[in-house]
């Protein structure tokens, strides 16, 4: 706390410095797409269980209207994201690589896509649980990727409270300035959704933690925050993962999380930037969220841009418009160049999780030989959670999955920072992921049997 | 002097423990059936839990006891449960040979692929990639994960990357099903010659895109099954396994891919399985 307070550039432990590739669209102030001929809307786009569509094929919807909604706690509503028709709710292919159905929506070329229910919420007089049901019904999540539902988030446990609000404006992957050119083009609804949410948790302060490769953004927020706001910008060193809750806890506040607690376990809640403008956007004049700021970038794009998409574009328009990619394109990612997910097919549609958009050329992309593991230890020491990936990878490649629970592999959280080290270029990232993927499987079949 | 000490020492303590030994095997004797033993022994060894028991000697307890037929274990096969039925003077019990069957059909050579995979060779490892390189999400990826984890070296990798399982060598363990990310291997009796070869919810045209041989959920072949046996659910035939012994092969025979098949012992017969695999890492 007192570290924080006194303002030197804070970090935490470990992780590694990628060449962060930002210039290529971090002074690109944010343009507007405009709406496609279809849109897709896929019914899990979050964390949880899928939506529940609340509309019927053929109806005639507004732009920020409900037409799906929360099935269970851990779910979200969906909204239109347009005027226009609904032409299908069939299967259709999701980024996650399965086909999921979606709600298919035809935008009304001659709407004016004005929203369905402008007003502004008053959340003076509302209590804690009034504002977090709001937020919950306007269906956010969280933009930074992982799309964990914002309601959920903010709803603490039974006798758990909360001190700390961490914004997270960090954007610690390469490539990406979505959040960046949120923190410039949008502080007075960040400032906003700030006030909100620390009603919300009734927490007693928010940090905005951001990297040092930020600085016009810093000196922004500070000029502009007003007085009686209980928030202060924390400059991070630029640093790989910070972004992960874990890291930007420990890097701000210099709280570790245990082992698999999380960071309401340290009265702390941890929240992206891009969620918390949304929020204070919602509250201003009742957007939902229909559209985020995706960052299209990488060396295979004709034109890197950043750009407010409607939810549901899809990935073959948002090309389109930046002029179309290089013929050299081998790899097209959703979010980040270290934890995205790379795309089949250029029909998939922009999520509330997409922060990114990235082409990468065979110059970057290429098969990597697999040398054997010289025990340097880069890996050990680049690990933010103080894994040992070195004997967790050769365990893994011996299939001893059971050894790896003993070496803590449930800790992992994929960061790719191990890998990224690798003189060797040991699929590390890639095993660990096989590893917990059967020991989860394992574990749900034990408990099935009991 | 000295010496003489510690060896009278030792023997005494020797022959202390011996007594507390002798005493113990005699109190603390916990009677066991013989039968159990000898019965281990007459079963495979293998281990498998293929029984749904954790191991032969858990098996073998339970046959004893008689809470379970000796047919129960589908890695001996017929032999070894009659010759543990006439050990110990009970009923073999109803023996069906069961084995494990692929539900996709979409070989290398009829499926579309999209994408280029250069991670290490193994299904899972493609799988966590954005459901993998081939067009359909649902599809064998073809990286022998199945192969690998096979007790019985029972499946081996076809020319066109679908793995072909041996039906002799095919115990019905079930290593292949949990190995698998797609979940495409069930176990079932070799007498049920219905097989649908395609896991893909999609329908029509657009499953058919992605595979040649994809079902399309016409529903042809669940109009000409006998009335029950064939259901269609998410643009897939489903088998009525209480009704199986009305399998016609009729049914298939309207299929426009091929989707169905009527299957007579082995599985991907016409198949030439390669002798070399790409190297695993």
């Amino acid at each position: 706390m007192a570290t924080a307070l006194a303002r030197h550039i804070e970090t935490f432990r470990h992780g590694v410095h990628p060449d962060d590739y930002k210039e290529l669209t971090h002074d690109r102030p944010i343009e507007r797409l405009p709406f496609m001929d279809e849109l897709v809307l896929p019914l899990s786009q979050h964390l949880g269980s899928a939506s529940r569509p609340v509309v019927s094929v053929g109806e005639y919807v507004y732009r920020g209207q409900l037409i799906a909604e929360a099935d269970g706690f851990v779910s979200a509503n969906l909204h239109a994201s347009a005027t226009g028709t609904i032409s299908a709710i069939e299967l259709r292919n999701h980024p996650s690589g399965r086909v999921v159905d979606s709600i298919v929506l035809t935008p009304d070329p001659v709407s004016p896509q004005t929203l369905y229910n402008e007003r502004s919420i008053d959340f003076s007089g509302l209590t804690p649980s009034e504002i977090v049901q709001e937020i919950g019904q306007g269906g956010f999540v969280g933009l930074g990727g992982a799309a964990f539902p914002t309601h959920v988030k903010l709803t603490a446990p039974e006798g758990k409270k909360v001190r700390f609000f961490l914004v997270n404006a960090v954007e610690c992957e390469p490539y990406l300035n979505s959040d960046y050119r949120a923190l410039l083009e949008r502080y007075e609804s960040i400032f906003l959704g700030i006030r909100v949410v620390l009603k919300a948790l009734e927490a007693e302060i928010a940090y905005v933690g951001v990297e040092m490769n930020k600085l016009d953004a810093i000196e922004l927020l500070k000029q502009k925050m007003p007085a009686d706001l209980p928030c202060e910008i924390v400059p991070l060193e630029t640093k790989y993962p910070q972004g992960a809750e874990k890291m930007l806890t420990e890097a701000v506040l210099d709280i570790e999380i245990p082992s698999g607690r999380l960071p309401i376990d340290v009265q702390v809640i941890v929240n992206n930037v891009g969620t918390v403008s949304g929020i204070g956007e919602y509250f201003q004049y009742g957007q939902p969220l229909v559209e985020r700021i995706v960052t299209v970038t990488g060396p295979g794009i004709r034109r890197p841009s950043n750009l407010m998409v409607p939810i549901g574009t899809k990935l073959s328009d948002v090309v389109a418009y930046c002029g179309g990619m290089h013929e050299n394109v081998r790899q097209v990612l959703f979010g980040g160049p270290m934890m995205g997910s790379a795309q089949r097919f250029l029909d998939v549609p922009v999520m509330k999780g997409t922060s990114g958009i990235l082409f990468l050329t065979d110059y970057e992309v290429f098969p990597r030989e697999e040398y054997p593991c010289i025990k340097c230890q880069r890996c050990v020491d680049a690990c933010p959670v103080f894994l040992n990936p070195s004997r967790l990878g050769s365990l893994a490649k011996a299939r001893l999955y059971d050894d790896m629970m003993d070496w803590h592999i449930m800790d992992c959280m994929e960061c790719g920072s191990c890998s990224y080290v690798c003189p060797s270029n040991i699929p590390l990232v890639q095993r660990f992921r096989v590893a917990k993927a059967l020991l989860r499987e394992q574990k749900a079949r034990e408990s099935k049997d009991e | 002097m000295e010496s003489l000490l510690a060896i009278g020492f030792l023997a005494g303590l020797a022959a202390l423990l011996a007594v507390v030994l002798a005493v113990a095997h005699r109190r603390l004797w916990v009677y066991e059936d013989p039968r159990i033993d000898t019965v281990t022994d007459i079963l495979p060894g293998a281990n498998c839990g293929a029984c749904g028991l954790p191991g032969c000697r858990a098996f073998a307890e339970r046959v004893v006891d008689g809470k379970i037929l000796p047919s129960g274990c589908p890695v001996g096969g017929p032999d070894t449960a009659r010759f543990i039925a006439n050990f110990l003077g009970i009923e073999a019990g109803a023996v069906e040979k069961k084995v494990a069957r692929l539900l996709c059909a979409g070989g290398r050579d009829v499926a579309l692929q999209v994408g280029e995979y250069e991670g290490f060779s193994s299904c899972r490892a493609a799988a966590t990639i954005g459901g993998g390189f081939k067009g359909c999400t649902f599809g064998c990826l073809g990286l022998a994960d199945c192969e690998v984890a096979c007790t019985f070296d029972a499946i081996t990798m076809s020319s066109n990357g679908l793995p072909v399982v041996d039906l002799d060598a095919c115990t019905a363990c079930g290593d292949c099903v949990r190995a698998c990310p797609k979940d495409l291997f069930v176990i079932e009796p070799v007498s049920h010659c219905l097989v649908v070869q395609c896991k893909s919810i999609l329908e029509g045209e657009e499953a058919l895109e992605r595979c040649k041989v994809a079902c399309t959920g016409c529903g042809l072949c669940a109009a000409d099954a006998p009335e029950g046996l064939i259901t269609m659910k998410d643009n897939l035939p489903v088998i009525n396994t209480e009704k199986i012994e009305h399998q016609t092969e009729l049914a298939t025979l309207r299929c426009p891919t091929g989707a169905i098949q009527w299957i007579v012992g082995q599985q991907f017969k016409e198949f030439i399985p390669l002798d070399t695999m790409p190297a695993k890492n």
